[in-house]
């Protein structure tokens, strides 16, 4: 029955030129994406080398790179990267965890929603950037300014995305807590927290990009004298352009490394999601 | 049919025999949007005797799910007494088997069966004992770190049956388990119901659409008028314990009953489609008054 077999083998035939051409063609994208910044920066490297690019304004990226070996050997990378972890990370625990508790008592309970909500609401949209006068006002110039004002960031995207996720927990879920007893602690802590957790993650990990741009824009305002974010807007002062390039790809570099971090940790706090 | 009862004797004649629950002139009002009130139940008596597996057939929206949840004290009474009689020495009153996905896709099959225990604060080494027990009788043993998402359809509902049954409570409510499972895996579930519920006899309140699976799992079975919902009719299934699933479908007596309990059922089915038909009228006309 050849007619049989060749019906049978058909489809399948079909079926496999199809897997191919989808496999082919991500690896061909994977590619592309790899060799895509390398073609701008060996295209950067060449038109600034050749004079066809400002080198005052696009320094090659060989001596972008070399500037950042510089600053790390002397010492001075670490000096600032000293001031800026601690700043971004004080101000990130700051702001997230109240942002966590407010989010899962707003989520909750709807007087504290109805109290809070309006507040939220109505600060949420004011651009975050220019009430850094504000807090020097209140808070003065010291260390504590800048935490509050990183905190300030990453509070608003973890707040909202808790309570988000809290309030979208499915109900049968709490009944079923009810029904078999659990009191309010143990009604949170197996219902309402994990339930959430994955909003609180993408929240987390919002608040984690937006705690970088508070810092950039407090170190280069705050006056601490110190930090990537200064040493960015310094080099722009003193025009040795290629170390502000090389603070730049500091802060490109934590980005994706704090991006990293909280997706590991995310995955390690949830992992009932499935992920193919 | 002669193991047909009337509702009002069968309060009575069954309150004899050491009710485990007794309901009297129990209403249940919602209000609704726009005003207005819907009566869910309507002045409902029952008893249920210790040991008593219990099914309530109805048509859709005739309160069947609000009764259980008041059962389950999820749900307050508008009027009239939910009385369970007798202590618990510390085991909880009931525990529920809800209508459709219900168990926890942020644990894993173990802690999912284990949460009833987990939350009362039972011993860790008893824990082990009744929630290992529970997911063999489930056929969820290799399953037991596995997470809900997992898991087939026909596997939640094994945990979450496996969750209700480790509680260890007086009373098992049970609300349409089986009616999203195909008819294959709905067959292995009841005999598996079956067998688990006869090493202990608990009293069971089993709520299911399907006549056939009530004559296959009941005791005595209870037939809701539409909504309001009321006891329509009360029906003995007689089949001996154990049962088996399969052969009990081949007894003559099998047909009977569920055709007893179709004509029953019939009118309140058309009645409720009735009801479901004249709830939509309204929206028309108010479309052309405008
Ligand atoms: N929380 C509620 N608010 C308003 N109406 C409700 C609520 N719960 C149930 N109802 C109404 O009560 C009636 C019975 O519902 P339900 O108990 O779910 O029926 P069943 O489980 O028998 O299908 C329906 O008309 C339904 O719309
Ligand atoms: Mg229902």
């Amino acid at each position: 029955m050849t007619n049989v077999a060749e019906a049978a083998r058909t489809p399948r035939a079909a079926a496999r030129q199809v897997e191919q051409r989808r496999t082919l063609s991500r690896s061909t994208l994977r590619t592309i994406s790899i060799l895509s910044p390398l073609v701008v920066l060996v295209a950067w490297e060449a038109f600034s080398r050749a004079g066809v690019l400002d080198e005052r304004f696009f320094p090659a990226p060989t001596l972008i790179f070399q500037a950042l070996w510089v600053e790390a050997s002397s010492g001075e990378l670490w000096t600032q990267t000293q001031h800026s972890l601690t700043r971004l990370i004080v101000g990130f625990v700051i702001g997230a965890v109240p942002a966590v508790v407010i989010g899962v008592a707003m989520g909750l309970n709807r007087v504290v929603n109805a109290a809070v909500r309006p507040i939220i609401s109505a600060l949420y949209p004011v651009p975050k950037s220019a009430v850094l006068p504000l807090f020097l006002l209140f808070f003065g110039l010291g260390e504590d300014t800048i935490w509050y004002f990183v905190a300030m960031g990453v509070f608003f995207p973890v707040v909202i995305n808790t309570y988000t996720g809290v309030a979208n927990v499915s109900a049968i879920f709490y009944d079923v807590a009810e029904n078999f007893g659990a009191k309010r602690l143990t009604v949170f802590r197996t219902v309402a927290l994990p339930g959430a957790m994955p909003n609180v993650i993408t929240g987390l990990e919002l608040g984690a990009g937006m705690g970088l741009i508070m810092l950039a824009i407090a170190e280069m305002m705050g006056g601490q004298g110190n930090g990537w974010g200064f040493m960015v807007w310094n080099s722009f002062q003193l025009f040795t352009i290629e170390s502000m390039y090389a603070y730049l790809l500091v802060f490109a570099l934590v980005g994706l490394l704090l991006a990293l971090i909280v997706g590991f940790v995310g995955r390690k706090l949830t992992p009932w999601i499935s992920r193919h | 049919m002669s193991n047909t009862t009337a509702p009002a004797s069968a309060a009575t004649t069954t309150a004899t025999t050491d009710p485990k629950i007794r309901i009297r002139g129990l209403s249940k009002h919602f209000s609704v949007p726009g005003g207005h009130v819907v009566t869910a139940l309507d002045s409902f008596d029952l008893d249920v005797p210790q040991g008593q597996f219990l099914t309530i057939v109805g048509p859709s929206g005739c309160g069947k799910t609000t009764f259980l949840r008041m059962l389950a004290g999820l749900e307050s009474p508008s009027e009239g007494s939910i009385e369970v009689v007798g202590g618990t020495d510390g085991r909880p009153e009931n525990a529920m088997v809800f209508q459709g996905d219900s168990i926890f896709p942020w644990m894993s099959v173990w802690d999912n069966a284990a949460y009833g225990l987990t939350v009362r604060g039972v011993p860790k080494a008893q824990v082990k004992e009744t929630v290992g027990h529970y997911l063999e009788a489930t056929g969820l043993t290799k399953f037991a770190d596995a997470f809900p998402h997992q898991l087939s359809g026909g596997m939640r509902q094994r945990v979450s049956i496996a969750r209700a049954f480790a509680n260890d409570p007086e009373i098992l409510l049970m609300d349409e388990p089986f009616s999203a499972l195909d008819e294959q895996n709905k067959t292995l579930l009841q005999a598996e119901l079956l067998r688990i519920w006869d090493e202990t006899r608990k009293t069971v309140v089993f709520i299911t659409h399907s006549v056939d699976e009530a004559v296959t799992l009941s005791d005595r079975i209870m037939v809701m008028s539409a909504q309001p919902g009321r006891a329509k009719a009360f029906i003995d299934v007689p089949f001996e314990r154990p049962r088996d699933v399969l052969q009990l479908r081949h007894q003559p007596e099998y047909g009977e009953i569920v055709y007893d309990i179709w004509s029953q059922l019939k009118e309140e089915v058309e009645k409720a489609k009735q009801q479901a038909d004249a709830r939509v009228a309204p929206k028309r006309h108010g479309l052309f008054r405008r």
